[in-house]
């Protein structure tokens, strides 16, 4: 079957139509801060409530909209009024907002939090005037919380495939290919890498079967963007993954997602159905000779599986330890076909930039840093949430403009940029700019996108030890040095946190270091040291008054250390973890 | 959960091999499937495993003890997870973790005395702007104070 886009545009500006037409509309962020917040029981409520009244409402679930301390934000929108929003609503608020906005009309003033729309509402600020929203410019967040991830024909009543349709039936791939170059679009993993010069590497490769994998391994804590983005708008996805495999002559993409993450893994698995359906994946793609398929690959729970070699070993079903290379990917990848690795991200801004054009996406940001930062802000501090601001604007003005600053009553001491390996920062270099360039002038990466804002109250050993413990527990094991390295300065940091260091446990440190960056095989172990470096460097007072005045500066690290117990063979086999013993045959081969 | 025979066990891993709904099958989709299934991975999984992927039972091994988030014991009832990531330590996640294991009568990961909950770490659950996060029984609970979790403790124990 083939179905002209122009066709599924119909039907879909019809359906969205319908939503605004003659009866409420109540939307509930429900990604996975909505859930942490208790979205699913304010659903309940909701749901409940305009059964009892016998009001006729469609009550959807959205994605995150961004602020996500405000949550769960629901929104209502009444044919012919504003779109009003409230935050932070309970289950026992729900009777009073459907009383006053549904049954009379009149939006609760006092539990709104914004609105949207040309009807004011008296004493609420229009969304785009809060300070967490001013600023910002969305473009892979553009659907986020506005469109119900589940439903295709919100996404494409709001613009969604038309890129595709646009290159498919319009452009051929050589002319995606530089639309993507002139963007600038860089990779959004963390290691910054241009795009389209990615993709050429593809297009050279020759082979009838070769891949596109989109990651959301995303283990950094502090960074949920990828999974937001999963849970907010799946399409977008989808989309940039058919335009990529459309560019560089790819047949097969693989989604590949953290096991246990429900949210993502279910959206993105009914956007390719709904894909598959409406005839945007499979064979001849809107009605043109271009075949394509989707899966999502499930991995276990395994930091390093984010690697790209890594990840490419456990798409094929074994332990995600990094790959020798070269081969590089695009030679030899999963399955031993050519294969493009991309973030989530990445792939979510190709949809905007074929739609609008690569300069168009050019014209954002900041020099070789093009097009926005998604960034996570967590924390000690006022407003945590996912945000997309343009490239080149400071972290000072995300901290204060955007999150409000640090918690009330405290002081910004600290900053955990672009993933546990990222390294910290001190609060006086909150003054650089976010892009590539400037992060890592200051010692930092953008990386991943989350920011960790740390107060006063932070020790510098305290958080180098927790970060360490987190490459020590993530480690693959496949590499020595990244292996033993990471327990050892586990070991150091954990005797200077409770101020009992040995003379020269600096140096030792350092010398670990340099021997796992050495001859480590991914940034996993390359990085490992990188979080304890950058905290010697801009706090060395708090080392020093752990190591020679025998006490931690600001108390944190009086609290007992607990942490996962640290080597797997040891949680594998001790009886208290409740694990059975190894099978006494565990060594016959068949 | 009752406990199973062998032969059940087996049975009901070959069905979850089977019928698991990964494209493309592998040792791991297997055994995530069989962990989805049965809650663990019992040593007759890893044989049914391997022989459904014409694997050894050393590869299987290997890939079920690498990733964290399989189980070896028959499951517990009720699950509590930790979130240490960084954002949560920040805010509190020591003393969470602390507290449960005091009122588990644990040292640290693992499964109560009398088999009604396990412990868990998790090194981060992806709700980080609502830290400190706590999971129960695989449902997150953002912004978790230390009462907050003394009554999601409670409830448990309580069986609701």
């Amino acid at each position: 079957m083939t179905v002209r886009f122009e066709e599924l545009k119909k039907a879909a500006d019809e359906s969205w139509v319908g939503l605004h037409g003659q009866q409420a509309w109540i939307r509930v962020g429900s990604a996975i801060c909505g859930e942490a917040a208790g979205s699913e029981e304010v659903i309940e409520a909701l749901q409940g409530e305009v059964a009892k009244r016998g009001i006729k409402a469609t009550v959807s679930i959205v994605g995150c909209l961004g602020p996500c301390y405000a949550e769960p934000l629901v929104d209502i929108i009444t044919p012919g009024g504003s779109r009003v929003f409230y935050n932070n609503v309970t289950p026992e608020l729900v009777p009073q907002i459907i009383e006053a906005h549904i049954a009379n009309g009149q939006p609760d003033s006092q539990l709104a939090f914004a609105y949207e729309g040309d009807t004011a509402v008296e004493e609420v600020s229009p969304l785009y005037d809060l300070p967490m929203m001013k600023g910002q410019v969305r473009i892979a967040m553009r659907n986020a919380g506005n469109i119900d991830p589940f439903d295709i024909n919100q996404y494409i009543a709001n613009g969604g495939y038309a890129g595709l349709d646009r290159a498919l039936t319009s452009m051929t791939p050589e002319e995606v290919l530089q639309e993507v170059k002139d963007s600038g679009l860089r990779g959004r993993g963390g290691a910054a890498f241009p795009t389209g010069v990615k993709w050429g590497f593809l297009v050279g490769s020759k082979s009838p079967v070769k891949y596109i994998l989109c990651n959301c391994e995303e283990g950094d804590p502090g960074a949920f963007n990828d999974k937001g983005i999963l849970e907010s708008d799946p399409h977008t996805l989808i989309e940039g993954t058919i335009i990529a495999g459309y560019t560089t002559g790819a047949s097969n993409g693989i989604v590949f997602i953290r096991h246990g993450h429900e949210g993502p893994i279910v959206k993105t698995q009914q956007a390719i159905k709904q894909a598959y359906e409406a005839g945007l994946l499979g064979k001849n793609i809107l009605g043109t000779d271009f075949n394509f398929d989707i899966e999502v690959s499930l991995t276990g729970d395994s930091y390093v599986a984010g690697e790209e070699t890594a990840l490419m070993e456990s798409i094929e079903g074994k332990r995600a330890m990094p790959r020798f290379r070269p081969p590089f990917p695009a030679a030899y990848g999963v399955w031993g076909k050519p294969s493009n690795i991309n973030n989530i991200k990445t792939l979510a801004y190709v949809p905007e930039i074929v739609s609008k054009g690569g300069e168009w996406f050019s014209s954002i940001g900041y020099e070789r840093s093009k097009g926005t930062a998604i960034i996570c802000l967590s924390g000690h501090i006022q407003r945590p949430g996912m945000i997309e601001v343009p490239m080149g604007i400071t972290i000072n003005q995300v901290l204060y403009d955007i999150g409000g600053g640090p918690t009330p009553g405290h002081s910004l001491r600290m900053l955990q940029t672009g993933g546990p390996l990222g390294g910290v920062l001190s609060a006086d270099k909150a003054s650089t700019t976010l892009d590539y360039e400037s992060m890592a002038a200051a010692g930092a990466i953008l990386g991943s996108g989350g920011i960790i804002v740390a107060d006063e109250r932070t020790c510098a050993v305290n958080m180098a030890r927790v970060l360490a413990a987190f490459c020590q527990f993530e480690s693959c094991g496949k590499c020595f040095p990244c292996r033993l390295g990471t327990g050892h300065l586990v070991e150091v940091l954990e005797r200077i946190s409770r101020s009992e260091s040995r003379p020269g446990d600096l140096e030792l440190m350092k010398s670990v270091g340099t021997s796992m960056a050495a001859s480590s095989l991914c940034g996993h172990g390359q990085l490992g040291y990188n979080p304890i470096q950058s905290a010697l460097s801009y706090f060395e007072e708090d080392f020093r008054s752990h190591i020679v005045d025998g006490k931690c500066p600001t108390g944190q690290c009086s609290e007992p250390i607990i942490a996962p117990q640290r080597t797997r063979p040891h949680r594998w086999s001790a009886p208290a973890q409740g694990r059975a013993p190894l099978p006494a045959g565990r060594l016959a081969l068949r | 959960m009752t406990t199973m025979d062998s032969d059940s066990l087996r049975t009901s891993s070959r069905q979850a091999i089977q019928d698991q709904e990964y494209p493309t099958k592998t040792v791991l989709s297997s055994l995530l499937s069989i962990e989805d299934a049965l809650g663990w991975i019992p040593e007759e999984s890893i044989e049914e495993v391997a022989d459904f992927m014409k694997a050894t039972i050393n590869d299987v091994w290997a890939v079920a003890s690498f990733y964290t988030n399989f189980r070896f014991a028959p499951p517990t009832p009720n699950t509590i997870e930790v979130c240490w990531g960084p954002s949560c330590h920040l805010v509190g996640a020591m003393g969470l973790a602390e507290k449960a294991l005091d009122a588990l009568g644990l040292e640290n990961e693992g499964d109560t005395e009398d088999g009604a909950v396990t412990f868990k770490f998790n090194t981060c659950l992806g709700a980080c702007s609502h830290a400190p996060v706590v999971a129960v029984n695989h449902k997150l609970k953002g912004q978790c104070s230390e009462d907050r979790l003394s009554e999601l403790l409670t409830q448990i124990r309580n069986g609701s």
